[in-house]
């Protein structure tokens, strides 16, 4: 029993070491889960960002057709990085719709002219309230939304490279 | 050049380190004296040639040569010289350098110094320590060479992360790491210990004094880094139980636990097979912590390098070295004898019940940790926070509080429990009035408990002296009291803090003013600064306090390389407590947000950790000072 006992610690650390390394290679999901997603957008209705292009209101999210709509401002950098992957998703066919947070039309109508305009309406959200109500927290987020109204993806940050193909397919499947 | 020379030097280093380890085993296993002894003066100049490549390192980043890629990723040109000399370890390469540096220091420190270990024990434990070091020369070698040249050069470098630009940066990894690393000598003298069987009071006296260096570095190491975090992170806590606070708490702990195993052993030949296990566990929890650090397996402020491959690496070495040792421990300790025993209700019975309850907090610790990521392996993504911390280890804690007023009032081998309670009175009394005294401030069940036993150790903790001779008094005996007290006054600022911190958030325009606890703050109003690589937004605050009256500056400051702000507290220190205040965003119509706090007390917390490593310094003094008298009075005999 004594013996016995001696080879417990190595026991307990060729656990601990199993545990790890499979922590270790199992590959990583750093993901946030959306607690949005599968839940219907809330109703919102947002005025105009810049001239010549509409607002947004929540029922333009059930017109049976897939879009995107992207949580973004002027003054955000990463939403500088992620507008050229934003230009090649609408360049895919995929509507994009935005919610400007805390912005100015000015501001705003610079950054498109900057990094290019994917964007098929424009809200303005200058107190984050719909924001809030959306679930998100930070610049930029984007959603994924069915034709009915109802969030399929929600993506924390900007989008890089290699989310272009998640985005893609949630857009097919939601179809 | 210079970034070539470094590397020859860490390829040499390593070089040594294997021959460390064959002459070693050689002079061991075939009895050959004559290689053994050449064992000593390989293990310095590893030791040297290490720190020679660090000292190589620090001077590429205070040049800024920027055709070597680590300086290019992690510096800049026009960072003050301060940040360029620490930023050599704020990085990953650089911090893995300087582990080695100190580990090969520690084994050259090792061959110097140690006297009074039997020459074959000593042999096998540089063996020991050269075994570990080939691993990590391995590791900076093959897979984080800090040396690494970029072609072409940059024209300049990409900065370094604006938290760690703070002098804190300086002085605070390259002690923890003396902490964390010096517990390999603990390891490699039960390695040693365990390869010729020689555990007994004598190894005990002379692995003590390298436990108790690496201790006082690693108690410095945590109370500057939780310092460091207060001010420096402007989120007015001192403690997040982040896993690398944990990793650098675990070491502790178990080196405390160890710290007073080897007492035992030293004074009564007694837990051998216990101490051999916790030498062991310290500096695995040491290592464990560096993996969790550098692996990113963990999310943490602290962790550099998300590089699964160098996770690997570690993790690998980590089975090697605590594996092996553990193996070695199973096979070997049956065959060393059982030491003496001794009764329950006496110094060693405090001792063991200390022992017990810090394993007991280790184990929570390391499985707080642990468990996001044991959790991820069944697809639950979570995070441990403090309150199961608090709730868990809080209460095992004060048992261990109240063990440690008892336990050095106790008489070795055996006590009369009557004449415990006799001594143990003073201490009890001091408790319960506080505990009343209390009942009318109410602040919280633990809070409570934790002032109301703060109060008992104080007194406790100074007991040991009564009806002494001071002046006969042994040192170490005043760093036992010392540290005991630190632990009380550390105590005390933690319950004071969590009881009665006074907190508000507000939103001022210049002029207005704000209250938080006894003091009444005025925004007067706010300007730009430039710093030397920051510009900032710079509040002028007026904290009033009864006719006194002090200005504070908080600082909303601006890195341009990398682009980021950080949050600079401006801090007001009374003898009664801190008030701390931090800058917050303009709402854009001319009010500022600032966040105020009132911690009462809130620094004997550090003050409590200093005075604890002060004990620590106080004990190994002491110690050192008998072992040598004796060694005198044994050579005269």
């Amino acid at each position: 029993m004594k013996r016995f006992a001696l080879w417990a610690p190595l026991a307990i650390f060729a656990l601990l070491f199993a545990v790890v390394a499979s922590g270790l290679f199992r590959p990583a999901d750093k993901v946030v889960r959306s607690a949005m997603v599968g839940k219907p957008l809330p109703d919102f209705a947002l005025p105009a960002m810049v001239p010549g292009k509409p607002g947004l209101t929540s029922a333009s999210f059930k017109g049976g057709q897939p879009r995107l709509l992207n949580v973004f401002a002027s003054w955000c950098v990463p939403c500088i990085a992620e507008a050229p992957h934003l230009m090649r998703l609408k360049t895919m066919g995929i509507p994009i719709d935005a919610i400007a947070i805390r912005d100015t039309t000015p501001a705003i109508a610079g950054f498109l002219r900057r990094n290019g305009d994917p964007y098929a309406r424009i809200g303005s959200d200058t107190a984050s309230r719909v924001q809030l109500a959306l679930g998100s927290s930070g610049v930029p987020e984007t959603f994924v939304v069915d034709g009915r109204g109802i969030v399929v993806k929600q993506i924390i940050g900007d989008i890089r490279e290699d989310n272009i193909g998640e985005i893609v397919q949630a857009v097919r499947e939601a179809r | 050049m210079i970034a070539e020379a470094g590397l020859a030097a860490l390829w040499l280093a390593g070089a040594l380190a294997a021959l460390q380890l064959a002459m070693a085993v050689i002079g061991i296993a075939r009895g050959r004296d004559d290689v053994a002894a050449a064992v000593r003066p390989v293990a310095i100049v590893q030791g040297v040639l290490a720190a020679l490549a660090m000292a190589l390192l620090i001077k590429l980043f205070l040049e800024s040569d920027m055709s070597v890629k680590l300086v290019v990723e992690n510096s800049h040109s026009a960072k003050p010289w301060l940040y360029k000399f620490a930023g050599a370890w704020g990085n990953h390469e650089g911090s893995m350098l300087l582990w080695v540096t100190i580990l090969g220091l520690a084994g050259g420190a090792v061959a110097i110094f140690e006297r009074a270990l039997p020459e074959r024990t000593l042999v096998a434990t540089l063996g020991a320590q050269a075994t570990i070091a080939l691993g990590f020369y391995a590791f900076l070698l093959f897979s984080s060479n800090p040396f690494a040249r970029l072609t072409p050069a940059a024209p300049d470098g990409l900065g370094l992360n604006p938290l760690l630009q703070d002098p804190g940066l300086a002085f605070h990894p390259p002690t923890l790491y003396t902490g964390y690393v010096g517990l390999s000598v603990a390891f490699s003298f039960a390695v040693g210990a365990l390869v010729t069987r020689d555990v007994g009071p004598g190894f005990a006296r002379a692995m003590r004094p390298w436990v108790l260096i690496a201790w006082i570095f690693l108690t410095l190491g945590i109370t500057a880094g939780s310092y460091w975090a207060y001010y420096e992170l402007g989120w007015g806590g001192w403690w997040f139980w982040d896993p690398v606070e944990n990793a650098s708490l675990m070491p502790w702990l178990a080196a405390t636990a160890l710290l007073h195993s080897v007492t035992v052993l030293a004074t009564r030949d007694g837990l051998r097979a216990w101490t051999i296990m916790l030498a062991v566990v310290a500096f695995s929890m040491s290592m464990i912590g560096t993996f969790l650090v550098r692996s990113g397996i963990l999310t943490s402020v602290h962790a550099f390098a998300v590089d699964p491959e160098r996770g690997a690496f570690i993790l690998a070495l980590l089975a090697i070295y605590i594996g092996g040792a553990l193996a070695l421990f199973a096979a070997r300790i049956g065959t060393v004898r059982a030491g003496t025993t001794f009764d329950p209700v006496s110094r060693e019975g405090g001792l063991v019940a200390n022992n017990l309850l810090l394993s007991v907090i280790l184990g929570i610790v390391l499985i707080g940790t642990l468990y996001p990521i044991v959790a991820a392996s069944f697809g639950v993504q979570l995070s441990v926070g403090p309150p199961f911390f608090n709730k868990a280890a809080g209460p095992i804690a004060l048992a261990l509080v109240a063990v440690m007023a008892v336990g050095p009032l106790l008489r070795w081998r055996r006590d009369e429990a009557r004449a415990v309670v006799g001594r143990v009175a003073l201490p009890i009394a001091a408790t319960v009035v506080a505990a009343v005294a209390l009942l009318f401030v109410w602040p919280g069940v633990l809070p409570w408990a934790g002032l109301s036993l703060a109060a008992g150790l104080a007194v406790a903790s100074v007991a040991p002296l009564w009806k002494r001779n001071l002046r006969r008094t042994p040192m170490f005996t005043y760093g036992m009291v010392l540290a005991h007290l630190g632990i009380a006054v550390s105590l005390a600022g933690m319950a004071s803090d969590s009881a009665f911190t006074r907190e508000t958030l507000v939103a001022v325009r210049a002029g207005e003013a704000a209250r938080v606890g006894p003091y009444s703050v005025t925004l007067d109003g706010i300007s730009p600064v430039i710093g030397e690589n920051w510009s900032a937004l710079e509040a002028q605050l007026t904290a009033t306090r009864g006719d006194d009256s002090t200005r504070l500056h908080p600082q909303l400051r601006f890195f341009a390389n990398p682009p980021t702000s950080t949050n600079e507290s401006a801090i007001l220190t009374a003898l009664d407590g801190q008030l701390y205040t931090v800058l917050g965003q303009p709402d854009g119509q001319g009010r500022w947000q600032l966040r105020l706090w009132w911690k009462p007390f809130v620094t004997l917390i550090w003050f409590g950790g200093v005075l604890i490593a002060l004990g620590g310094a106080l004990s190994l003094v002491g110690r050192l000072r008998r072992e040598r008298r004796s060694a005198v009075r044994a050579a005269w005999a």
